[in-house]
């Protein structure tokens, strides 16, 4: 059994399944002579003519370029130039229909021939000298591509190094009308011989077969003669069968061999030029001309002179057809390669390229059309005749159902388009046209879930991406929550240090004796808040005069108390204090000059206690005996103030001649005076010191009509202000649990306000103006902000009901002690909450208490 | 100057599906003249109504699916459907038969199934069997060969018979299926599958004067004339060599094992080829394109299943003459064979092989 290299080299042939017999109309152009045109008055070249991508411009519009000039410049390996077929200069580089079957625009350089013929500076280069590199280098510098019709570059294929077993050189030339490589075989044996010399250098295979069909004789002739004296050459002559030309089935017929599906005959030791290309290489290499023309077939019955042509590329096809005697006819076709593969024109200006073998020009009848399209009666001529062993008929019925699984299957993709199914179709259905379709699709669908996938793919790693930021954060978030509270921790430790350290000196001082001095202050507390009550119970129901006996009483035990506990002894005098103003606020309307004693430094607390202006307790006992049972809380005590505040108001509302503005005072005396013995509330001083200046002010409400002949203004605004805090006396479990949750919470004193009430309707501006003339008693900067606090919330109204105003004023009040306090620096956004929750609730009180009076 | 675009190859073979459907018509021509020759011209009858009939069925049909007609009718597809139909019944069957059959092959087995192409059974098979099971009586419409007849016929038998059953003379078709000595003759496959369950043996049963040739006194000639028919059509390249060659070969083999088997049961293979519809079946009906297997090596399957299947029908089914059931149990199966049968691709290795 001999080895397939010995059957090779004996002349064994094979053969590939089906094919078909066309009538191969080749005698009308192989006979004659080689024709050469003129030059044409444009040349159109595209930048690309081949598998890969086009080259990089090296010249613009309006150069000067020589012939052979290259026009673009390879930057990769899939990119292969372009040169100047003639010298002439560029008229422009635009889009135009380009040599392909769907005619779409691509970019050409547009050349108008001068005529000289000038070429550039050419380098030959002996192949015996040069590296192959150098070789490779030139043969892509050169712009050669396949020029059997694919068009892929040369120097890619030409460049395997290893494992190459056969070179097979493709003359088959199986469509029928082209005789174009027959005519070059028939003048050039020679230098395609050295052109294959050149690829045995690179390739090194182990012999060379150059298949020929048999149709060719003198072709055959000429390649015999040449390789004559050459090693393991061989030509092969094939018995002539459309399409042995193609790459598969000559390999097949060549050397039984098959290409594997999907894979390329390097892969099974076989590389493939066509005898064209073999031409141009040795000319690029041997001449340094590069592939600036090929030889055409122009044939077709239409024309009175069909022959091949040597054509410059870039050569619009009616030049040639018109050099050879063009007639056209109605509704013809012009075919740009053969009848089997080739593709139909819509125009004439489309140019020659790199792979144009051929142009037709048929007649009608000598090429007709095909008729309309039958029903598959499933002859199966279509599988007898396909070369790839293929299933047309099961390939049709799946590419109408648009059954990609079943092409798949069917191996759709194994289909070289031959045409050969559609050629012996008796339906005459466009058999090769359905199956580029599928193609086209499946293509499409396969780019679809590509592009699907990375999407997904993408989406998936943003979302990882965001998931992994946000965990970050939240660590990084909780770390410094972490941190905070360590430092918070340590801050509170440090806090709780410095009052234990505070704190100390008292607990240390506590002997036995002062425990039980402890004991007796408290005792006698709670026999003074015991009498408080019952004094409440007794001025209740008689008149307020009864009131100095019983007020002296607490405060004596206040004033006992206070010996025991500064603090305490402090909140029993404030007791006291409060309700001795009561007391002598019940008729006395001079008392309200009884203000300024108020004003002694309330720094010392126990100081005040002793006031005589404090021995007036007013009605608002119940107030103050409610007051005093808060004494003990500084905060409970602001807020029992301002309850005591709000009676006194509804009470002087109410008729009652009770500057409640004392008792408020009073009451915020004492409040200030608690709220000064917490060590914290130092400050608290201040605003007392004002507030009850403040207070003071609006005393003589008395009689709000016998202050109103001396100040009206300020008449008018203590009583309306006693009227607005009798409302709110009226609800005042609620008013009391809402300030006093406000108030305890935030430790804010009230003061009385600093504007006077009002009792009649104004407009926003008159309200304005009114609460913005200066008051002698009250500071500029509390002014201010009531001012503005009230400003604020009126807004532009027109007409602003006196009770409105006065709850205005009543809010701007409670809002200005917040304010002032803020002033003596408490925290300062727990004062603005606490005015803005002091105001809401003042306006709800107010609201609930007008609705009860209604 | 526009030109016109189109998608390659722009050449093409010129062979239409019209000069093939053409080709098989007139190559049923030596038959149906054998047919004439030694039956009578009923059988021109029954070609011409069946030709009739199926035009017009067709161009009902077309038009209700809004194709075109004539254009279609061009294609000769039903042609060939009524030429077969009318070969392959009685030539004496009543017209209505034949009418009946066409009608039911165009329009059930064709054009319902999808038209041309897509019919899933052999049209005329179908109508054969619709035939044959519906009316078995005129189905036995078979007369004797003119040769052996008892009643000379006239001129006009043949239009009386088949448009009133009864011949201008009156005769009804029983008595005219009677020969010169008073026998009710059939077929000679009739013929044989009586005699042999009358436990006659062949060679007895071969004394009668039908069986004075090998297949059959007039049945030889139909049967060769098919034969050359099939033989031009297969040079022509309307048909290929596979499914007639299965056919034959697949009878062969099987009455071969027969005759071995016992001689006097079982009937030689040269029978089985010239009588009855063997050759008719081989090169006419099991060819249909459009209901054979589509695959070489599955016609060659689809073939022999269709001369086993006749085989058996033939010595132990219960008709005479099975051809018609055994092509379409044979198209039954075409789509599992297709399926199975599907060539090596090029540069694909072959299934299960390494």
């Amino acid at each position: 059994m001999t080895s397939l290299f010995q059957q090779i080299k004996s002349g064994m042939l094979w053969d590939f399944h089906g094919g078909i017999h066309p009538p191969a109309r080749k005698t009308q152009t192989s006979q004659k002579p080689l024709g050469r045109l003129n030059l044409p008055e444009r040349l159109f070249i595209p930048l690309r003519q081949h598998i890969g991508v086009a080259g990089k411009l090296l010249v613009q519009a309006g150069d000067y370029v020589l012939k052979g000039q290259p026009l673009t410049a390879a930057d990769n390996a899939m990119a292969v130039p372009v040169h100047a077929p003639t010298s002439g200069h560029i008229l422009a580089i635009d889009e135009h229909p380009s040599a392909h079957p769907s005619a779409l625009p691509e970019p050409m350089i547009v050349l108008v021939p001068d005529g000289l013929e000038q070429w550039r500076e050419r380098h030959p280069l002996d192949p015996e000298l040069i590296t192959r590199q150098q070789i490779l280098a030139r043969i892509q510098d050169a712009g050669i591509a396949g020029m059997g019709g694919a068009g892929f570059p040369t120097h890619i294929k030409s460049s395997a190094s290893q494992g190459v077993d056969y070179l097979i050189i493709n003359a088959a030339e199986c469509e029928p009308y082209i005789t174009a490589d027959d005519m070059l075989m028939q003048s050039e044996a020679e230098t395609i011989m050295q052109g294959i010399d050149i690829l045995c250098d690179l390739l090194s295979p182990k012999a060379v077969l150059i298949g020929i069909e048999d149709d060719k004789p003198r072709a055959i002739a000429a390649m015999q003669q040449a390789c004559a004296n050459r090693k393991d050459f061989y030509v092969r002559v094939v018995p002539a069968k459309y399409p042995s030309g193609g790459e598969k089935q000559l390999i097949q017929r060549l050397t039984s061999k098959e290409v594997p599906a999907g894979r390329r005959p390097l892969d099974i030791g076989i590389v493939m030029q066509n005898v064209g290309t073999a031409f141009a290489i040795a000319q690029a290499v041997l001449h340094d001309i590069p592939l600036i023309s090929r030889i055409v077939t122009v044939v077709g019955e239409t024309l009175s002179r069909p022959q091949n042509v040597l054509a410059l590329v870039g050569t619009p096809v009616g030049f040639l057809l018109d050099s050879c005697g063009f007639a056209a006819e109605a509704k013809q076709r012009v075919i740009m390669g053969g009848p089997m593969m080739g593709f139909t024109l819509p125009s004439l200006q489309i140019p020659i390229v790199k792979t144009s073998n051929c142009i037709i020009a048929p007649s009608n009848a000598e090429l007709p059309a095909a008729g309309p399209e039958l029903d598959c009666i499933r002859c199966g001529a279509c599988a007898e005749a396909c070369p790839a062993t293929l299933l047309p008929q099961q390939l049709l019925w799946f590419s109408k159902a648009k059954d990609h699984d079943k092409l798949k299957e069917h191996h759709l993709s194994d289909c070289i388009e031959c045409g050969a199914c559609a050629y012996v179709c008796p339906s005459e259905i466009p058999l090769v046209h359905y199956y580029r379709v599928a193609k086209a699709e499946i293509r499409e669908q396969h780019r679809d879930e590509v592009k699907a996938e990375q999407a997904k793919a993408r989406f998936e790693a943003r979302n990882e991406r965001l998931e992994r930021e946000k965990q970050e954060r939240m660590a990084k978030n909780q770390a410094l929550a972490a941190q905070r509270q360590s430092m918070l921790a340590v801050q509170q430790k440090q806090q709780i240090a410095e009052a234990a350290s505070r704190v100390e000196p008292l607990a240390e001082a506590l002997s036995k004796e002062q425990i039980i001095a402890e004991r007796e202050r408290k005792k006698a507390e709670a026999r003074a808040y015991q009498a408080a009550k019952a004094l409440t119970a007794q001025t209740d129901s008689t008149s307020s005069h009864s009131e100095p006996a019983t007020e002296v009483a607490p405060t004596t035990n206040a004033e006992v108390a206070a010996s025991a506990d500064p603090r305490q002894s402090a909140v029993a005098a404030a007791i006291a204090r409060a309700k001795a103003k009561k007391a002598a606020s019940s008729g006395e309307v001079a008392e309200t000059n009884q203000s300024p004693t108020n004003q002694s430094p309330t720094n010392n607390a126990v100081a005040e206690p002793v006031s005589p202006a404090e021995t007036a307790t007013e009605i608002p006992a119940p107030t103050a005996s409610a007051e005093s049972s808060k004494a003990s809380d500084p905060r409970a005590a602001a807020v029992a103030a301002a309850i005591a505040r709000a009676k006194a108001k509804k009470a002087a509302n109410s008729g009652e001649i009770a500057p409640a503005s004392h008792a408020e005072a009073s009451l915020s005396d004492e409040n200030h005076a608690e709220a000064n013995n917490s060590p914290a509330q130092n400050v608290a001083a201040e605003p007392v010191t004002h507030a009850e200046t403040a207070t003071e002010m609006p005393a003589p409400t008395a009689s709000a009509e016998t202050s109103k002949a001396t100040d009206p203004r300020t008449a008018a605004v203590a009583a309306a202000i006693a009227r607005a805090k009798a409302k709110k006396a009226a609800s005042i479990s609620e008013a009391a649990q809402l300030g006093t949750a406000q108030f305890v919470e935030n430790g804010v004193a009230i003061t009385a306000p600093p504007v006077a009430a009002q009792s009649r309707d104004m407009s926003a501006t008159e309200l304005k103006q009114v609460i913005s003339a200066p008051n002698e008693e009250t500071t500029a900067p509390e002014h201010t902000v009531v001012v503005d606090v009230v400003t604020a919330e009126i807004g532009t109204a027109d007409v602003v009901t006196a009770d409105v105003v006065n709850a205005e004023i009543v809010n701007a009040e409670i809002v200005t002690a917040a304010k002032s306090v803020t002033h003596a620096a408490i925290d300062p956004k727990k004062a603005a909450i606490a005015a803005a929750i002091a105001r809401a609730k003042a306006k709800k009180a107010s609201d609930q208490s007008q609705e009860k009076s209604e | 100057m526009s030109f016109r675009v189109a998608a390659s190859p722009h050449h093409h073979a010129r062979v239409q599906t019209s000069t093939l459907m053409l080709k098989v018509a007139l190559a049923t021509l030596p038959g149906i003249a054998a047919q004439l020759y030694f039956f009578g011209y009923a059988v021109l009858i029954q070609l011409a109504l069946a030709i009739l009939t199926a035009w017009s069925a067709e161009a009902l049909m077309l038009s209700l699916r809004e194709k075109t007609i004539v254009n279609r009718l061009k294609d000769h597809s039903a042609l060939v459907t009524g030429v077969l139909l009318a070969i392959a019944i009685p030539a004496y069957a009543p017209w209505w038969i034949v009418v009946l059959g066409t009608a039911f092959a165009i329009i059930v087995v064709k054009q319902l199934y999808g038209g041309l192409g897509n019919n899933l059974f052999n049209p005329a098979m179908a109508a054969y069997v619709l035939l044959l099971i519906s009316f078995p009586q005129q189905m036995t419409a078979w007369t004797p060969p003119i040769a052996l007849q008892a009643q000379q016929q006239s001129t006009f038998d043949p239009v009386c018979v088949v448009f009133t059953d009864f011949s201008c003379a009156g005769y009804s078709i029983t008595q005219l299926k009677t020969d010169v000595d008073g026998m009710t003759m059939a077929t000679p496959l009739d013929t044989l599958k009586t005699d042999l369950a009358n436990n006659k043996t062949i060679s007895e049963s071969r004394q009668q004067p039908i069986f004075a040739e090998i297949g059959g006194v007039g049945w030889n000639w139909v049967n060769l004339g098919f034969l050359i028919g099939g033989l031009w059509l297969w040079q022509q390249g309307v048909i290929q060599w596979r499914i007639p060659v299965a056919v034959l070969v697949s009878l062969g083999i099987c009455s071969s094992i027969g005759a071995m088997v016992d001689a006097d049961q079982f009937a030689s293979p040269l029978f089985h080829w010239f009588s009855g519809g063997t050759m008719l079946a081989a090169f006419f009906i099991a060819t249909d394109p459009v209901s054979a297997s589509t695959t070489a090596k599955g016609r060659l399957i689809y073939g022999a299943l269709i001369g086993f299947l006749v085989y058996l029908i033939r010595t132990f089914g219960g008709f005479p003459d099975g051809y018609a059931f055994a092509v379409m149990l044979a198209n039954l199966a075409v789509p599992l064979i297709d399926a199975y049968t599907k060539p090596r691709t090029y540069g694909h290795k072959a299934k299960g092989s390494e």
